[in-house]
């Protein structure tokens, strides 16, 4: 029994590695049957393209660390993309920083009050994020009179930050810089601060959190202000990127930003997730989103194909925990 | 400068209802390993949340070093040098042995948290402890020995000097007890004081100088462990005298109904054998934690046994879910009846006949005035006290939620009644009643198995004792050879288990 444990042990503790390789055999696997797969343009399409995916799939992660779920993302991401692009129309000198930061801000405080219904209201997080999810998704309807703000309303510096270089000098896409900067602040935080360790705490354990003097209110509060800060950049982000702000836009986002949390071994019961294994996990999303369809799979098979690696993951991640338990109590000596 | 390090005057804990703790008294002298000794429910871990800070008594005064103290919270006792090592409540399981020892109070330098400083003071204390681990383990991969001797570095890297130790060898193996005995030693030398609690008396004599003794929420006393005999000790554990009547009614005997031979499951308990017959009360004890419900959980096809056969009128049978169970005819009155026995936004009516609700009527719809007169009848077989059948479930009393559950029982066709602490949280009252319906089933010829942790309870219904303790049977008692001492000790190991966990 011994050799079986040290075995599931070292596969866990290396889930990461064994992602980064199933990942790589996926992309040998679409570059060798469409070699434009891994030209320099289409590479910096799909990262241009899903590197929103890759920055909301970070606070996803925090959301699934404490054991909760968020799946009004979509509607805040509009609500809040909306708010900048009406001020964009409505105020054609606004200078595209005011226009990321007015976005910014209303993410953030749709995302605290969310938290605020779910750990003072006590209300089950799908609940209350469902609620949120049509009150946000309305809100965005009302807020634009159920109009389009079309390209035309847009101002030209605010376009174009989703398709210059200007942040690196040239280097790389601002999009794309700016989905590095998100990871190197998560990394670090989640991994160096104490306020970081405390997510994990609570998601681990909240009874033995609270004795050790954590206010774990406090931490769910956070935790969604943060996820709702970053729906608000992302909401930037989009609206620069599709250049155009709609009712209706990132609806249905959360699936895929949730699946690739699990595929990156984020647990759904909480206490476990690292933000290398997101990476991955979103790379994995944007890779199947991008790929598949130059290899001539159609836009259907893409979806089931992507349901089924999410149920995959999972059952992947009860097996293994199981088994650990069986370990852990074969120990156990009567 | 006082005398003791850790000294409680008076300390009453009242919860709603109960008092858990009565003016209970206790004194903790530097560089000693007190035992604190008494049955389940004897207030024990009450107390231990008095002193952590945990719960707040209603009255009383702790001295610390001489000094009146008053703890608003965890925090508080943990500032002053006090810690607690519970058996489950405060890992991190998913998080890496480092983090479980410093939550809460990291080594940062500027806001950064300094991972290779824990990690190496981490280890330290860990080869301090003789660990075959290393820091950077995850928790839940650990034993539950080496998840203890986490705790215990823990409580090491606070700088503790009052270490209190909540049953520490429960589920450990003789040489991880002796790994214990030695760091707890160890600790002692280097001069801290330790509250060291336990149902095993070789630990108490091993380790401790001095024994406290409590007994249903009260101080008894406290003895040096030199002048005092396991008699002794047992006896100031259970010396209450049994003075409630119990209306057990004589009944004659009949044939066996079920027999389990060998029940095993992995972590859980290990070779239970016993035989259960018509008309008898089949008495079922142990210690918190003995493995008991687990044993009649797996008789009712909650969990799956590994091994062992269990036979329903002498043929072997084979149960593989609650359903399986049932058809055989043995029903189980769970120990959370709120959790697993009843439904308590439905009516008490649709409680009864839920069973049987295939019964009444035909495949399609059920018959209601069938369903109503059927658990009219069962109904007032248990004497429920509610104005009508449609109240609902949650409106009633522990007791009466209990007799519910029973009528519930019942209604299917039953051979064996399965109860699991069927009086715990109920008024004395509808105790009484609960006595009175088990010995009514015994009389209509149910063959009843009952757990109990109250001593009194126990010899007052039971025929036959079985005694449970570390997941295995260690005795069996007739109704008339039966002591409250009798049980009590075989209850309580008394020696280590021989054999060595298999890794």
């Amino acid at each position: 029994m011994e050799k079986k444990g040290f075995d599931i042990k070292k596969l866990t503790s290396s889930r990461e590695a064994s992602l980064a390789v199933v990942l790589l055999v996926l992309c040998a696997f679409i570059a060798f049957r469409n070699a434009t797969f891994v030209t320099p343009k289409n590479l910096n399409n799909m990262f241009v393209n899903y590197a929103i995916y890759m920055i909301l799939a970070l606070g996803m992660m925090c959301v699934l660390v404490i054991g909760e779920i968020d799946i009004s993302i979509g509607s805040t991401i509009a609500f809040s993309g909306m708010s900048a692009a009406l001020i964009l129309r409505d105020h054609q000198g606004t200078p595209t920083l005011v226009a990321f930061l007015i976005a910014i801000a209303v993410g953030t405080l749709c995302g605290i009050v969310i938290g605020i219904v779910i750990a003072r209201g006590k209300v089950i997080s799908i609940i209350a994020t469902l609620g949120f999810m049509n009150i946000l998704r309305g809100l965005t309807y009302l807020l634009a009179k159920n109009q389009w703000v079309a390209a035309y309303q847009v101002t030209e510096g605010f376009k174009s930050f989703a398709t210059g270089k200007y942040l690196t000098f040239g280097l790389i896409n601002n999009l794309i810089f700016v989905a590095i900067i998100c990871y190197i602040i998560f990394f670090y935080f989640l991994k160096y601060t104490r306020t970081g360790r405390k997510i994990y705490a609570v998601g681990s354990n909240a009874e033995a959190a609270q004795v050790s003097g954590i206010n774990i209110d406090k931490v769910r509060v956070m935790v969604y202000g943060i996820m709702g800060m970053l729906c608000g950049l992302s909401g930037a982000l989009w609206v620069s990127l599709y250049a155009s702000a709609q009712g209706d836009m990132a609806s249905g986002i959360e699936m895929d930003i949730i699946a690739a949390c699990v595929i990156g071994g984020v647990s759904l019961t909480g206490g476990r997730g690292s933000v290398v294994g997101v990476l991955l996990g979103a790379l994995t999303i944007a890779v199947l989103g991008n790929g598949l369809p130059l290899i001539g799979v159609s836009q259907f098979w893409l979806d089931a194909i992507k349901g089924l690696i999410i149920i995959v993951a999972v059952i992947l991640n009860v097996v293994l925990q199981r088994s650990m338990d069986k370990n852990n109590l074969k120990r156990r000596e009567i | 400068m006082s005398e003791y390090v850790l000294e409680l005057k008076g300390i009453t804990k009242i919860f709603p209802g109960v008092k858990a703790l009565d003016n209970v008294h206790f004194q903790l002298k530097p560089g000693e390993i007190h035992a604190l000794m008494g049955e389940n429910g004897a207030g024990k871990s009450t107390f231990i949340k008095v002193i952590t800070g945990v719960h707040k008594a209603e009255e009383g005064e702790m001295y610390l070093d001489g000094n009146l103290v008053h703890f608003k919270g965890p925090k508080d006792a943990q500032a002053a040098g006090i810690a607690a090592i519970y058996q489950h409540v405060t890992s991190y399981p998913q998080l890496s042995v480092t983090e479980n020892i410093f939550m809460g109070h990291e080594k940062v330098k500027k806001g950064r948290i300094q991972w290779k400083e824990m990690n190496q003071e981490a280890d330290e204390l860990l080869k301090q402890l003789n660990a075959d681990f290393k820091s950077t383990d995850e928790m839940g991969t650990l034993s539950v020995a080496q998840q203890q001797m986490v705790e215990i570095a823990k409580a090491l890297s606070m700088n503790a000097r009052i270490i209190i130790m909540d049953e520490p060898t429960a589920s450990l193996t003789k040489r991880e007890s002796e790994e214990l005995y030695r760091i707890t030693e160890k600790l002692r030398d280097d001069g801290a004081s330790i509250i060291f609690i336990s149902h095993r008396f070789e630990d108490m004599y091993r380790l401790a100088t001095k024994v406290t003794v409590f007994r249903d929420s009260k101080y008894i006393g406290s003895y040096d462990v030199d002048g005092i005999t396991n008699d002794d000790l047992i006896t100031a554990m259970v010396g209450r005298e049994i003075n409630d009547l119990f209306p057990k009614p004589e009944v004659k005997i009949g044939e066996e109904v079920l027999r389990v031979e060998n029940l095993s499951r992995t972590g859980y308990f290990k070779d239970v054998s016993f035989a259960v017959k018509k008309g008898e009360i089949l008495g079922l004890t142990g210690l918190v934690g003995a493995g008991r419900t687990e044993v009649v959980q797996t008789i009712f096809g909650i969990e799956a046994y590994d091994s062992g056969r269990i036979y329903m009128n002498g043929k072997q049978v084979n149960i593989k879910k609650p359903l399986d169970a049932m058809n055989l005819g043995i029903g189980l009155l769970p120990e959370d009846r709120q959790l697993q026995g009843l439904i308590l936004d439905w009516g008490i009516g649709r409680n009864i006949t839920l069973p049987v609700i295939g019964d009444l009527g035909n495949k399609l719809l059920t018959n209601e005035k069938k369903e109503r007169a059927r658990a009219k009848e069962l109904a007032e077989r248990v004497d429920t006290k509610a104005v009508t059948l449609f109240d609902k479930a949650s409106s009633l009393s522990g007791g009466n939620q209990q007799k519910v559950v029973v009528a519930k029982l019942l209604a299917s066709d039953l051979k064996v009644i399965i109860l699991d602490e069927p009086t715990k949280g109920v008024d004395v009252g509808a105790k009484a009643a609960i006595y009175e319906i088990m010995g009514e089933l015994a009389k209509q010829g149910y063959a009843i198995i009952m757990i109990s942790s109250e001593m009194p309870e126990i010899l007052g219904m039971s025929d036959r004792i079985v005694v449970m303790c570390d997941g295995r049977v260690t005795g069996e008692l007739m109704r008339g050879e039966a002591t409250q001492e009798g049980i009590l000790e075989k209850a309580m190991a008394k020696t280590q288990k021989t054999t060595e966990a298999v890794e």
